[in-house]
């Protein structure tokens, strides 16, 4: 069991980079006054097919061939159906998905978004050839990270480097702060 | 505030020392499982304690990666260490803790931490 959404992100970003995308979109919204905590994941992989997509969320269906377990989406799924909120997956087959996951933000069985900075931080640095767009708000205070930015700074310089992936912590985590007001959501 | 200015400062800075990096077929993986499992099991506070202790101590030949599910999911989160030239060495049941000893018995020491290797779970 996941016990924040950063985690559901995490896990659900790598099936999109299992799948071979090279843009990946993030999008986080909460809203109080609509008492919403709202998650889009989407990008340009494989996407799935139609009989693929009626299985995604059962258990017992999973493409990998370690194991016959695939507990990521469904994970994701009844976190949100959980506090009364919605999950979908739009996907088509060569075209790419996305996962769309609703939560009430209220909802006293809502899972804390938890650690978004450090479920950022390690999709950017280990995956420097995939473009991410990453952008959080909360009651309309938007922030948006894009490494394509970052990229046309650095020219060849690895996101790895020290100095580097120590400024992309800060940089999630200063614009966080600012975004959230440091309330924990 | 952290602002994209400063990220041009720090590539200002870099440029100079370009040619002391080492090559990629040089470097010592540090490999991570990140699927469900890996997660599930505390994977990312293992992969940010090796990310920040690599960069701390300043181990530019190492690089810290992440893989998918590696099939055995019973001893997650497992790191991987696959030095150039010898056998990968697989460590399992991970913690911050545990791996921060791995950077400091393994990666700089050169000795392998056998007690977290997956051999002394004595079943494989």
């Amino acid at each position: 069991m996941m016990t924040e959404i950063s985690l559901n992100v995490l896990d659900v970003a790598q099936n999109s980079i299992e799948a071979g995308a090279s843009h990946i979109i993030i999008d986080i919204k909460a809203d109080h006054k609509e008492d919403y905590l709202k998650i889009v994941i989407s990008d340009d992989g494989y996407g799935m097919t139609d009989s693929q997509l009626a299985k995604v969320d059962d258990p017992f269906y999973t493409t990998r061939t370690t194991r016959a377990i695939g507990l990521g989406v469904p994970f994701f799924k009844y976190g949100a159906e959980m506090t009364g909120g919605t999950f979908t997956i739009v996907s088509e087959a060569g075209k790419g998905t996305e996962v769309t996951a609703a939560f009430v933000l209220s909802h006293i069985d809502r899972m804390p978004l938890g650690d978004i900075t450090s479920t950022m931080l390690s999709l950017i640095t280990c995956n420097e050839n995939i473009h991410f767009i990453y952008s959080y708000s909360v009651d309309g205070r938007c922030f948006t990270l894009d490494t394509k930015e970052f990229r046309e700074i650095l020219g060849d310089i690895s996101f790895q480097e020290p100095e580097v992936s120590n400024f992309i912590k800060e940089y999630l985590q200063d614009h966080k702060d600012e975004v959230d007001q440091g309330e924990y959501i | 505030m952290k602002t994209l200015e400063e990220l041009k400062a720090i590539r200002e800075k870099m440029q100079g020392q370009i040619g002391l990096r080492s090559e990629d077929s040089e470097k010592t993986r540090v490999v991570v499982g990140m699927a469900t499992c890996g997660i599930a099991s505390g994977a990312r506070p293992v992969l940010t304690a090796l990310s920040d202790a690599v960069q701390s101590k300043n181990l530019s030949n190492i690089a810290v990666t992440q893989t998918g599910c590696i099939g055995l999911c019973q001893y997650e989160p497992i790191v991987e260490v696959m030095e150039p030239g010898k056998d990968k060495i697989t460590y399992v049941k991970m913690t911050p803790e545990k791996a921060l000893e791995v950077v400091e018995q393994h990666l700089i020491r050169g000795q392998v931490v056998s007690k977290y290797t997956i051999s002394s779970e004595g079943r494989l």
